[in-house]
């Protein structure tokens, strides 16, 4: 292996790809590797089951993806298409439920229909993360200034925080001090009174965190969720066309029209640091593979404590990269279907299936799903986001035929403190599809073929750290300039000449592609090349 | 009877419904155009804009109210539970009579404008434009007040012209004539109630008729034959947002943004910027918005909304408005060619202190000459009046026409 890269980045996941891109669009000489066969990481489809039918294995949804991204790589170019699907639905246990329904006079009147005042309220909760998701947003293709350095760059971005966080004006700097802060329960009693109102608007606050809705925090978490947009439409959600594989593929597509290069099949295992400076990786098949910059999108303890001699590195950094919050608590069943399940409460409502659809009656059944959580076994009455992704996209299964994608939540990294066992592994499937035929009956007998992940799968498979989907908890101690980790937050590692660009690092996980856009910004700047990253696009 | 049944679980089948008028509206509409407000289809032109705003201003319109959202407001408190909700003191608005207001938050900021109407003692109806059941319930904490919303159960007309009292009188309502400006009143109709103010969106004289859903196509049906004579027609809401404008009337969404639903605080208005300071009253005690607006008075407003009278004879939609140092004053927010005051007129939100009457501005307005587009810069002043001011707004008994 003579070769020498200008720069290589370790894992194919859309961070990984979106940073590739930048640097090879800027004229690096690029090499992206990645341990599996197929690339995309959490951002895949794949056919398990038979060849025309495709699952999105992981994510699942889109709808943060920078759209700054999506425009300055071409992607659109490249074949990615992202639809908005309509609607959503809570089914409750007493067969009533709660829809949300394209058209906003509908969805008035069906808030309406369980309490007239939380219809009239949902306009007040509506406009207040509005507010918060406008603030947010401007920050997420910036990088995070270290608030400790007296650098006219951090200061002056520091001052740039400042300012737009004075123009919130009083009120909402007192609002948005408080709602980094509170529990998504206590939020949303200060808004709603009905307990399906809340429910359904609950859980966007706790899925792929390891918190329950009562615990503080997790008011920001439904930000997360609902600061991304689509075609400018804020805080809806969409299918990419061909499922999310197709965010990757397009990402990968231009990285290699930009002359980027791919190695698959072999995970790293050590980036060889000399003399204090990164300097290439070691694969596990014994390849090597030299560069000026590393860039890992591989998540932090990944990163620092499976990839790297502990000698390169200072003890204290380490201390640090290990108490780093990333618990999982979220699992998966990817199920190809006969046909579209009927649920009983719907009673044939075509429109509420085409979005995601959840089980749950109150907030204290969810945060009960929490305590089998923190019980160390996974949810008895667990927390289900499930959609159909081929009702709206024709193209991932045979006509008449269905994906359907279950998330679910509270689903622990270990059981009871032990390794998940195959056995467990088809006992939780169990516990899901048990789930969904009491709402439904005769789901069982539509399932043709089914994916079953665990915590254990997605580190294994996609190395997510403990299977935690934003690759580190979206808690204040871990966001901002605090993200991955204080005084590291500038996509800079402690060795020279390496970077992080994963999920890890600001502004935090979801398929949004602007860690992997910031760390390229960082390294072009370092290495006095032209910028490709685009700037934010505001909104006054 | 209600007009729509929402409490069952397919009201997402459709996503606008008829109004109780709806098999009548049918009939005029030879567009074949709906729109919607709120729940409700209503019709923006049923033959010809310029025609319908005419009938209004020459001889009477007829408009569908029932979209607009409604409450009732009754129990022992209701009077001081209303004075702490809104800006005025409702204590002036007698039984049988109608007042304007306006609602604020704690920031003195408007959420919303609508009418009060003095039922009968101690009972009012409030309509507005946007739903507000959430706050006003919010703010019954300490009252021993009851509050319904009862939009689906009262359809309403405007009736809107010179001729529209001659056109009651003639259905059978003795003594309408009587009747003056924002007074309501009550008459035995075929066996109904049907309930009449004296009030509306047009400047000019005219009535609203309310009566419950299942009296709906029998009132409008008289209303026509009664009318037939005096030039009648069924306006549709193009018409009427010319005639509003006309008479210096504001709208939510257009000339001021809720409060509710401002995502920017910064973009809503209080009460003095939009020209309402008349509906507030400092001295009838706490109210919403009160040490806000007090604040305010005494620092100064951040906008006024004025009326401007542009020069030329192009309307001034969507423009801004520049001091005549080419300096940015603001933006139009209404605008239109006034057929009855026969000039380019327009209601903008300048930024304070500028907009004093008689001060002149600059209004750049772009326009189209067979797919041609062009500016000019307009001059034009501040008026203090409104656009539309007829005596027969104002008289009582009013005249036939």
């Amino acid at each position: 292996m003579t070769k020498k890269y200008d720069a290589i980045v370790i894992g194919a996941g859309h961070n990984g790809l979106t940073n590739g891109a930048y640097l090879a669009k800027a004229g690096l000489d690029t090499l992206m590797v990645e341990k599996n066969e197929f690339i995309g990481g959490a951002t895949v489809s794949r056919a398990l089951y038979r060849d025309d039918w495709k699952y999105s294995n992981c994510s699942y949804v889109c709808s943060l993806l920078r759209p700054e991204v999506y425009r300055s790589l071409n992607l659109a170019k490249y074949g990615l298409q992202v639809v908005p699907y309509g609607g959503s639905v809570t089914i409750a246990q007493n067969g009533d439920y709660i829809g949300n329904y394209v058209d906003p006079d509908t969805s008035r009147r069906e808030v309406a229909r369980h309490s007239h005042r939380d219809a009239d309220a949902t306009v007040r909760y509506d406009r207040d993360i509005m507010r918060q998701c406008r603030f947010i947003r401007q920050f997420l293709l910036r990088t995070p200034p270290d608030p400790t350095s007296f650098k006219p760059r951090d200061l002056l971005e520091m001052m740039y925080m400042g300012k737009e966080a004075l123009k919130l004006g009083e009120d909402l700097i007192y609002d948005t001090l408080r709602f980094y802060t509170m529990s998504i329960t206590d939020f949303l009693d200060e808004y709603f009174e009905n307990p399906l109102v809340k429910a359904s608007h609950s859980g966007s606050g706790i899925i792929g965190s390891a918190l329950g809705v009562m615990s503080p925090g997790t008011a920001y978490i439904l930000l997360h969720h609902a600061m991304g947009d689509v075609d400018g439409s804020m805080g809806a959600w969409g299918f990419a066309r061909g499922g999310m594989g197709a965010i990757a593929d397009a990402m990968h597509a231009c990285f290699t029209d930009h002359d980027g290069e791919t190695v698959t099949g072999s995970g790293v295992d050590e980036i060889i640091v000399k003399n204090g400076r990164a300097v290439g990786v070691a694969l596990e098949n014994g390849n090597e593979y030299y560069a000026d910059v590393v860039v890992s999108n591989m998540t932090l303890p990944r990163t620092f404590l499976e990839c790297m001699n502990p000698n390169d590195l200072d003890p204290g950094f380490l201390k640090k990269v290990k108490n780093f919050k990333i618990r999982g608590s979220s699992g998966k069943l990817n199920i190809a279907l006969d046909g579209v399940p009927n649920f009983t409460a719907l009673r044939g409502n075509p429109e509420l299936i085409r979005g995601d659809m959840h089980l749950i009656d109150s907030t204290e059944r969810l945060e009960r799903a929490y305590d089998d959580w923190k019980n160390g076994i996974w949810s008895q009455d667990p927390y289900i986001d499930m959609l159909i992704p081929s009702l709206t996209d024709t193209t991932m299964t045979p006509p008449g035929k269905h994906f359907m994608s279950v998330f679910v939540q509270y689903v622990p990294p270990k059981i009871k403190g032990k390794d998940w066992t195959d056995e467990q592994v088809q006992q939780f499937g169990q516990t899901v599809i048990n789930q969904i035929e009491e709402y439904a009956p005769g789901f069982k007998e539509l399932i043709l073929h089914m994916e079953v992940r665990t915590p254990r799968e997605l580190e294994d498979e996609v190395g997510l750290t403990e299977g935690n989907i934003f690759q580190g908890e979206l808690t204040l101690d871990q966001l901002l300039f605090n993200r991955p980790i204080p005084g590291y937050a500038q996509y800079r590692a402690p060795v020279k000449g390496m970077y992080m660009c994963s999920s890890s690092t600001a502004p935090g996980g979801g398929v949004m592609a602007a860690p992997g856009a910031n760390a390229a910004r960082e390294i072009l700047g370092d290495l006095n090349k032209t910028n490709t990253v685009p700037e934010g696009w505001l909104d006054d | 009877m209600r007009t729509v049944d929402f409490s069952r679980e397919d009201h997402y089948k459709n996503a606008v419904f008829p109004s109780p008028f709806h098999s009548r509206q049918k009939q005029h509409n030879k567009l074949r155009e709906w729109s919607r407000w709120s729940d409700y289809l209503s019709v923006p032109a049923y033959w010809c804009e310029s025609m319908e705003y005419f009938a209004g201003r020459n001889a009477c319109g007829v408009f569908d109210i029932t979209p607009m959202v409604k409450h009732l407001v009754t129990g022992p408190d209701a009077l001081p539970y209303l004075n702490r909700l809104m800006t005025r003191d409702v204590s002036k608005i007698k039984p049988g009579r109608v007042g304007y207001s306006v609602w604020c938050n704690e920031q003195g900021r408007v959420i919303d404008d609508g009418t009060i109407f003095h039922l009968t003692e101690g009972v009012y109806r409030i309509c507005s434009q946007e739903h507000q059941i959430d706050w006003f319930m919010t703010n019954t904490l300490g009252f021993d007040v009851t509050i319904v919303e009862d939009t689906h159960d009262v359809a309403g007309l405007a009736l809107q012209g010179p001729t529209s009292c001659a056109v009651l009188r003639d259905m059978g309502l003795d003594g309408i004539e009587n009747l003056t400006p924002f007074g309501l009143t009550y008459f035995d109709f075929h066996g109904t109630e049907l309930m009449v103010s004296r009030t509306g969106f047009t400047g000019d004289l005219g009535y609203e008729l309310w009566t419950s859903p299942e009296n709906a196509e029998m009132l409008w049906d008289r209303l026509f034959e009664a009318g037939e004579q005096r030039g009648i027609k069924a306006m549709g809401s193009d018409a009427l947002e010319l005639l509003r404008i006309e008479a210096g009337f504001i709208l939510a969404g257009a000339d001021f943004l809720p409060a509710a639903e401002a995502v920017r605080p910064t973009h809503t208005r209080s009460p003095f910027e939009l020209g309402l300071g008349w509906l507030v009253s400092f001295d009838k005690g706490v109210f919403n918005g009160r040490q806000a607006l007090l604040e305010e008075k005494q620092n100064g407003s951040r906008f006024h909304l004025v009326k401007l009278d542009i020069d030329g004879n192009k309307p001034a939609n969507q423009s801004f408005v520049y001091t005549k140092n080419k300096k940015y004053a603001g933006t139009v927010t209404s605008a239109m060619w006034s057929p009855s005051a026969k000039a380019s007129i327009a209601l903008a939100s300048l930024e304070a202190p500028l907009g004093k009457p008689g001060e002149e501005f600059e209004v750049e307005i772009y326009y189209q000459r067979e797919l041609k587009w062009s500016r000019v810069m307009a001059p034009a002043r501040v008026v203090k009046d409104v656009f539309w001011d007829p005596p027969r707004k104002r008289q009582t008994p009013p005249a036939d026409f």
